[in-house]
């Protein structure tokens, strides 16, 4: 049976998502469709959905506009598996600590955006990530943090402070594993 | 926890102002517009709006045109006033082969600078070596050559030239066309042809075997020059662009914010026409501007920096 992948796409790193899901579906053994979420309507054809990179601003006032928000919100409901990367992790974190972001509140955290710095202060390195055997490559661009963990499962760490939690089927991380060969993040929140 | 992991982080193995992390900011870019700003409450309006970043310069290039003299890089202070104000990323212009001013704004702290044609050009025969910075860059390009050397010298980003501060798309559109036109071609040749095509263009043939694999620029690819509507945005779109820089569109509109957020709208709806007609509606009028054709040979911008 094929999976219906949904990637959030009123802005930001779209196409990286998609090529991330079917490398990860590759791994797996699995066949799967990835369907661009611009508009209300789609996200509940999707089985699992990935919220992407980006500006959280912009992100979370097209989610709203666009009545697509709410649908996410259902998609989680129901148990269906999402990952979050970056704006996406603030979009749906429950405290984003900045009014310019009405967060969903689907990830029991609250983050500080551009955390690090401005992108002068953006790094790569690899980064533990726990239920991965090796490190796993993280790209962090103007990331954020998150500085208090509610009910999620801290992931990974990066300095003493969070940088990927599970919160049921909602895997969300500062960092973006779309920009990387590496589909084993990808393949943890969709597939395993 | 980590410790349940099999490894363990080691904080020396961090790495900065790579390739992956220059391309990876303008990755974060796409599907969004960027807006030029002169002032902080500028900045504000278009954060508002939901643009992705901003360019902060001293005068919208419609302004730049009118005003003439020399133009360069903005007040450092200035810059500042900017970045202090919002959250989104913000860049700066840097006139084509000044590397001073573009380490100035790196030393400010903007987040992406714009090697621009836009601005006096402080070097008639190299641009800047892009690959000395930790910023990343964004550069014009009229067509393949121009944007594979300036990949080649660093960009993470390309836009169209277009021709700035006029509000006539047209020449963002044939730039945009000639692009992707000559991509398709290289699509449908062998390797030594594409060999003898790079030396024709002057680009560097790993470039161009790279480009004909991918079936696009390796970098992202922003439209920019002349954009003035929520139609002119959906149109380069359209024509397969990333996302949108718009210049002097948004704050030399009647109504900046009603324009703003209408042309934010279009791009991500740009292949709804109902969407489209709804958002166009009531937003009052756009730039006069200055048609291109009328435009005499010496006034444009757009031959600066082959």
């Amino acid at each position: 049976m094929s999976v219906t992948a949904g990637v959030v796409a009123v802005q930001g790193d779209v196409a990286e998502h998609a090529a991330a899901i079917a490398r990860a579906a590759a791994r797996y053994e699995e066949s799967v469709e990835v369907l661009e979420v611009r508009e209300a309507g789609l996200v509940p054809e999707c089985d699992v959905l990935a919220v992407p990179g980006g500006e959280s601003t912009t992100i979370s006032r097209l989610l709203h506009d666009e009545g697509i928000a709410a649908e996410v919100r259902d998609h989680v409901a129901a148990g269906k598996p999402v990952l979050a990367t970056c704006a996406g992790l603030i979009v749906l974190s429950s405290d984003a600590r900045d009014d310019r972001v009405s967060p969903l509140g689907l990830v029991d955290v609250a983050v500080e955006r551009n955390a690090f710095g401005r992108q002068a202060e953006s790094f790569e390195a690899p980064l533990a990530v726990s239920g991965l055997e090796e490190p796993f490559p993280a790209v962090f661009i103007r990331a954020p943090v998150i500085d208090e963990v509610g009910d999620a499962e801290v992931l990974a760490e990066w300095d003493g402070r969070a940088v990927a939690v599970r919160d049921g089927p909602v895997v969300a991380t500062a960092f973006h594993p779309e920009l990387t060969p590496d589909a084993r993040l990808h393949g943890l929140a969709f597939f395993e | 926890m980590t410790e349940t992991s099999g490894a363990e982080t080691d904080l020396e193995q961090l790495r900065r102002g790579t390739d992956l992390l220059k391309r990876g900011f303008a990755q974060m870019q796409k599907g969004g517009v960027i807006m030029d700003v002169v002032n902080p409450e500028q900045a504000r309006i278009a954060e508002e709006a939901g643009a992705v970043a901003v360019m902060s310069l001293e005068a919208v290039p419609a302004d730049i045109r009118k005003r003439g003299g020399v133009a360069r890089m903005a007040d450092p202070a200035e810059v500042e006033e900017i970045v202090e104000a919002v959250s989104i990323p913000v860049m700066g212009k840097a006139r084509i082969g000044h590397t001073k001013e573009a380490q100035i704004l790196e030393a400010v702290g903007v987040d992406m600078i714009d090697e621009s044609e836009v601005l006096t050009p402080a070097d008639d025969a190299y641009h800047i070596d892009k690959r000395d910075f930790t910023a990343p860059f964004v550069c014009g390009a009229r067509n393949l050559g121009e944007a594979l050397r300036r990949i080649h010298e660093g960009a993470a980003m390309i836009r169209t030239k277009g021709e700035a501060g006029t509000g006539d798309v047209n020449q963002a559109v044939y730039h945009q066309r000639t692009i992707k036109g000559a991509i398709r071609e290289l699509e449908g040749m062998t390797h030594e042809e594409r060999e003898a095509y790079a030396r024709e263009i002057s680009a560097p043939a790993e470039l161009v075997h790279e480009t004909a694999e991918m079936g696009r620029l390796p970098v992202v690819n922003f439209a920019a020059g002349g954009i003035a509507t929520p139609a002119d945005a959906a149109l380069m779109m359209h024509h397969e662009c990333d996302g949108i820089f718009v210049g002097s569109g948004i704050f030399g509109a009647e109504n900046p914010e009603a324009m703003a957020d209408a042309i934010v709208q279009a791009v991500n709806n740009w292949d709804d026409p109902e969407a489209l007609a709804e958002i166009s509606k009531n937003i009052g009028k756009g730039m006069k501007g200055d048609a291109n054709v009328d435009l005499p040979e010496e006034e444009k911008l757009q031959g600066r920096g082959v």
